[in-house]
């Protein structure tokens, strides 16, 4: 007979190698997903892994994988404070778009102007966006106590018909022939979230994005404030004792976390979307809560897996369009990796026993 | 604008519609919140459920055939949430979350050959006269079979819960794990079953709208019913009678918005569109205060040190 027994002490080998346990096991079973859909398996893993980081088009993806790696990363950090205190927003898409909307409205509304001061008020903007988006569950949960999960999630659906208005109303290019969306900001100069050596895909968001995990780093392990976050979540008793505020704490984390998200948002509209479009989100702000797992809620663990989900993300278009693999397996994919990371997590808290046990 | 275009009989026929979905699924995830479970994967079970539905009701002809298979999938689904839980110990939030994820992609994945068809159609049951009283026979008398089985499963439920020893056993494990399970109850064997339950009826309640409210297949078409059934769970204080009277409220305002949006109203269809999702908020505020109804160890993860 197996039991579980609790480990003294979390097994860091373990907590090191769950997530690489978890993305071999998604690869075996994503195999046989792609075997059932008629794909030769390891062609297909091949595509998805190798060719995009060392293929024969290679030099054409890997600048993509830091424009779709920032958002995801910036996005997951915030989540990772949260999540780490036990503070759940997982309405990040909806922080991601308000960013967006906000940052790109101010941009218009000085065009066709040219000043150097332009971009920077709009990420102030697209900042202020995501982050007040977020106030709305974290002022609900500090004076109501209203559950910050639901609130923030349905916050999304009300942001995406937001989008839907706004790109259909007041931002729709006036000489757009009618098209929804907006202007493009990629033609407008002191709007336009450029690379900033070109070609390479590093435009500001990807700045951004270091910026954060550094920031994210020193804050959790050298800061009051992380040690505050990180006894919320393992002891919550004893962070009261130990002077810790809940309050203050749930608007921080949700405010910080809906801050990156808005900047994400901001300096994807702003670069590689380059125009406010009813659909121009993506889903990052979902993907970056697997993103933020599949990192142990680690600053540095949410880079890797940030560039490994965009790898995933590239990967995934290469096989749509070399072999005809549906959108929705790469979906599938990526559920299916947090699956096994929780899954295997076991290890890292428990270990196995074999043997009768006895009975209590 | 028009408001005269609303009838208000069929708009309160239409909203019975509406409701039913939310009622399945909030009234399974009630009965898993009662084991002391929190999935928040309902909206993956319910978009599990639908395309399963959909798909099984084309390729065989038969809605109920499809309904069925929808319970499977959905159950099936929420076992992958019972395994994290009950025996790997993951957090329940994350697995909710991982549900949700992963059934959106599953689904998108099976429907794509689904697109664009018209399922078959369940007929109204035929109540005879019943059918022909004004105003009362076509708001009561002119549905299909599963939305009288959502009201029927609501009453089950209650007295279950309320009068059975199994109800009893369920809300003493949702109550105190470690009571429950010192009694010699088993407690990850039945909260495996209540996640069961309510991946079945989260996944009837897909089916619910693929085949009947909308009828087709679109990927994502449960658009956040999952989590307003979420939210009604928590602002009925987990009592059923209270969760059907909710269902009925966003049925209600589900139903409302569409008409207003029919009878083309000044307020923008973007705005009519997104008020279900801020009234559920409003509501939850409002009713959020009183906490004490929560199942004790709900959400807390139970392992047995023997």
């Amino acid at each position: 007979m197996i039991r579980l027994e609790k480990r003294p002490q979390p097994s860091r080998a373990f907590s090191l190698a769950t997530p690489v346990l978890a993305v071999l096991a998604t690869m075996f079973f994503g195999g046989l997903l792609f075997a059932a859909l008629g794909k030769d398996p390891l062609v297909a893993i091949k595509t998805i892994f190798w060719d995009p980081l060392f293929g024969e088009f290679a030099f054409f993806y890997r600048p993509q994988l830091l424009i779709k790696g920032a958002p995801l990363v910036l996005i997951a950090i915030g989540l990772s404070l949260g999540f780490k205190a036990g503070i759940w927003n997982i309405g990040a898409e909806g922080q991601y778009i308000m960013g967006a909307l906000f940052g790109a409205a101010v941009g218009l509304a000085f065009y066709p102007a040219q000043s150097v001061f332009i971009f920077p008020l709009m990420v102030l903007a697209g900042a202020f966006g995501g982050w007040i988006w977020a106030m709305i569950p974290a002022l609900l949960k500090v004076r109501f106590g209203t559950n910050e999960i639901l609130v923030s999630l349905m916050l999304v659906y009300v942001a995406e018909q937001f989008l839907a208005s706004m790109s259909l109303g007041l931002l729709k290019n006036p000489e757009g022939f009618g098209f929804p969306g907006s202007r493009n900001l990629q033609q407008y100069e002191s709007a336009f979230n450029a690379d900033i050596i070109e070609g390479s895909g590093m435009h500001w968001g990807v700045v951004a994005a270091f910026i954060a995990v550094i920031l994210a780093y020193v804050l959790l392990t050298k800061h009051r404030l992380g040690f505050a976050i990180r006894v919320t979540g393992e002891a919550p008793r004893a962070a009261r004792f130990s002077g810790v505020n809940p309050a203050r704490l749930v608007l921080f984390c949700l405010g910080m976390s809906g801050l990156l998200a808005g900047l994400a948002g901001l300096f994807e509209v702003s670069g590689p979307a380059g125009q406010v479009t009813i659909d121009f989100n993506v889903g990052y702000g979902f993907t970056a809560i697997i993103v933020a797992f599949l990192g142990r809620l680690h600053p540095v663990g949410i880079l890797l897996a940030g560039l490994l989900m965009a790898l995933t993300y590239i990967g995934g278009d290469i096989a749509q369009s070399n072999l005809g693999l549906p959108a929705a397996a790469i979906q599938v994919f990526q559920g299916m990796l947090l699956f096994f990371l929780l899954a295997l997590d076991m290890f890292t808290n428990y270990r196995l026993r074999f043997g009768r046990g006895e009975v209590a | 604008m028009d408001l005269s275009a609303i009838n208000p009989v069929l708009f309160i026929a239409g909203f019975l519609v509406a409701a039913t979905p939310l009622i399945f699924a909030a009234i399974g995830e009630l009965v898993v919140e009662k084991s002391g479970t929190l999935n928040l994967g309902v909206e993956g079970m319910m978009i599990t459920g639908a395309i399963c539905g959909f798909a099984i009701a084309v390729e065989t002809g038969s809605p109920l055939l499809g309904f069925v298979a929808a319970a499977v999938g959905g159950a099936l689904l929420s076992l992958l949430f019972a395994f994290l839980t009950q025996i790997t110990l993951a957090n329940q939030v994350a697995s909710g979350l991982a549900l949700t994820l992963f059934g959106l992609g599953l689904s998108s994945l099976l429907g794509q050959s689904y697109v664009g068809i018209k399922p078959p159609r369940l007929g109204d049951i035929n109540f005879g006269p019943l059918a022909d009283i004004p105003v009362i026979g076509p708001i009561l008398f002119t549905h299909d079979i599963i939305l009288y089985l959502g009201f029927l499963l609501v009453a089950a439920v209650w007295a279950v819960l309320k009068f059975t020893r199994a109800g009893l056993v369920l809300r003493a494990v949702g109550e105190s794990h470690d009571a429950a399970h010192a009694l010699g109850y088993k407690v990850v064997r039945i909260r495996t079953l209540a996640i069961m339950f309510g991946g079945a009826c989260a996944g009837v309640g897909g089916a619910y709208i693929s085949l009947i409210r909308v009828p087709q297949w679109t990927e994502g078409m449960t658009a956040g019913v999952g989590w307003i059934a979420l939210a009604l769970v928590v602002f009925a204080s987990w009592k059923p009678w209270r969760l059907l009277l909710g269902a009925y409220l966003f049925g209600g305002i589900t139903q409302l918005q569409l008409n207003l949006q029919g009878a083309g109203v000044a307020i923008p269809v973007e705005y009519l569109a997104m008020s279900p999702y801020v009234i559920t908020i409003v509501v939850l505020v409002i009713l959020s205060r009183d906490k004490s109804a929560a199942p004790a160890s709900l959400g807390r993860t139970f392992h047995a040190s023997t």
